[in-house]
């Protein structure tokens, strides 16, 4: 039983270790500006497409079966409320994280699992460089930047996504729809669904990715095996925090 | 080897390395000496490249003391292992080029990263072109290392691992994989810079016939090419042969005593001197 559990309570050592020297070397010297704004560019602007079609997408879907739940109550111009509450609180955060854990927590993984087979990481520490100061803080610091802007992002395509469907099928003003989606958002909903969430996102997505990608043993095979388990294991901790997140500001009583 | 009076450079006491409770090297104990080479033969899995890279300081022992320069790694926080690297040159089995850059920035990685090299960014280029005319790989600056052969890329990471001068090579199978005519020619540029720069040379290997030319050949720098050493002038090349069975040292001596095993083991890498 004790051996059963060994390897996780290593693996979870293992990884508060890296996330510890992670932070640590943000304040540390030497500052790889370079890599942090090649991250930036690989991770955010290479994900804004697919995250502005998930947004998209889930705010036409999200207006359409609201519109058809509130047509009950005879509500129905409450559409842009809903839209706009569950974009920013859950559905903007959560799956913008979701997208950049399949595209970038697996490429990641996979980009520094590749190094460490094939001994690249151990040449990096052989001439002079700390792995984790020149791999992981900066994609650490690029996702920080980059899943929140991706996250505000996703949920103004996500409420145009409503608008369009509130304008073109339900036939409200677009006056309306506007007026009624920015008054049902709080300062509440900005910090949580537009920062909180998305940061602690972002640290799950890429310390889990460099996690993996670190560990990857066993060549090519390693390197596939890394991958699915860095997205697997990114997603369901995004699902996880997401809870613990909202339970904690819920029985704040701030939403 | 009986000690010549030069200066250790790298001392292994009673080292023993495990992975996952399993022991990869156990009890390894010897020393080089300064202008020393080292042919380190063993087959697959009986801990060569852990040797090497523990006399690095990217793996600690579970116990016993690696000792480079004189100081003890085991003592040292990574920071300062840093320095001790940049005194050693290494040459990683599959190259370990780094994928994103080109050969030039390659190269001119330790030079700009190791901090106790304290190269000007001036002079990086020169030394740069300088270490890799010294591989013949003149022209391949702006070329990135996928776009090279597997001989180019050796010869690529041989310039990365001498560029800053050390005085200790560690060289991980430098001919594996590779055709006997591009064998030689790596072998050749081992022997080159041992003897042009006078360093340390730590040599893992499974070729017998890469032993055999480490200690009887030397680089003429006059003609350019190697010789027999028992021709030329000058000493015989301070070799020293190294057999590892399953993560123990089984032999330290010299070629005529390796030759001359009756171990069934060791017998299997030597082949009779040319």
């Amino acid at each position: 039983m004790l051996d059963l559990l060994k390897e996780p309570v290593l693996a979870v050592q293992e990884f508060v270790i890296l996330a510890g020297r992670a932070f640590r070397n943000i304040f540390r010297k030497p500052h790889y500006t370079d890599d942090i704004i090649l991250q930036m560019d690989t991770i955010g602007v290479g994900s804004l497409v697919v995250v502005a079609l998930v947004g998209l997408f889930s705010g036409i879907v999200m207006a359409l079966q609201m519109s058809r739940a509130l047509s009950q109550y005879g509500e129905v111009e409450k559409t842009g409320t809903l839209v706009a509450i569950t974009l920013a609180r859950e559905l903007g955060p959560v799956l913008t994280a979701i997208m950049m854990a399949g595209r970038n927590s697996s490429g990641i993984a996979s980009e520094l699992g590749s190094m460490k087979v094939t001994e690249q990481i151990d040449a990096m520490r052989a001439l002079g460089t700390d792995p984790i100061q020149k791999l992981v803080t900066p994609r650490l610091v690029a996702t920080c930047f980059m899943l929140p802007l991706l996250t505000i992002i996703a949920d103004f395509v996500g409420l145009f996504g409503g608008w369009v469907i509130a304008v073109l099928r339900l036939h409200l003003g677009s006056r309306l729809y506007w007026n009624s989606a920015w008054q049902a958002l709080e300062w509440n909903d900005v910090a949580q669904g537009g920062l909180i969430k998305p940061l602690v996102f972002a640290v799950v997505v890429s310390l889990i990715g460099c996690f993996y990608g670190l560990r990857t043993t066993g060549g090519t095979q390693g390197v596939g095996r890394s991958t699915t388990q860095a997205m697997v294991a990114a997603t369901i901790i995004i699902f996880i925090t997401d809870a613990m997140i909202t339970e904690f500001f819920v029985s704040q009583g701030a939403s | 080897m009986a000690e010549t009076g030069a200066p250790s450079v790298l001392r292994f006491e009673n080292v023993t390395v495990s992975f996952d409770g399993e022991a990869v090297l156990t009890d390894v104990s010897f020393e080089a000496f300064e202008g020393e080479s080292r042919v380190i033969l063993g087959a697959a899995g009986s801990g060569k490249t852990v040797l090497l890279k523990t006399a690095l300081g990217l793996i600690r022992p579970d116990s016993g003391r690696v000792l480079v320069f004189g100081s003890d790694l085991g003592k040292m926080r990574e920071a300062q292992l840093f320095d001790i690297r940049s005194r050693i040159g290494m040459l990683f089995q599959e190259s370990a080029l780094f994928d994103s850059l080109n050969i030039e920035e390659n190269v001119a990685y330790p030079l700009r990263n190791q901090k106790a090299i304290r190269c000007p960014a001036s002079e990086v280029l020169g030394r740069v072109e300088q270490a890799l005319d010294f591989v013949e790989l003149g022209g391949t600056l702006e070329k990135f290392p996928s776009e090279l052969s597997g001989g180019m890329r050796r010869r690529a990471a041989i310039a990365r691992a001498v560029v800053t001068g050390p005085p200790l090579v560690l060289y991980d199978s430098p001919s594996a994989g590779l055709d006997p005519i591009t064998a030689h020619t790596i072998m050749a540029l081992l022997i080159k810079e041992r003897d042009m720069a006078q360093t340390t040379t730590l040599l893992v290997t499974y070729r017998y016939q890469d032993g055999n030319l480490m200690a009887n050949f030397r680089y003429n720098s006059k003609q350019g090419r190697l010789e027999p050493a028992r021709q030329s002038d000058g000493p015989l090349p301070r070799t020293t042969f190294m057999v590892l069975r399953e993560g123990r040292l089984v032999f330290e001596g010299d070629q005529d005593r390796l030759e001359a095993t009756a171990d069934d083991y060791i017998s299997k890498f030597c082949k009779q001197r040319e």
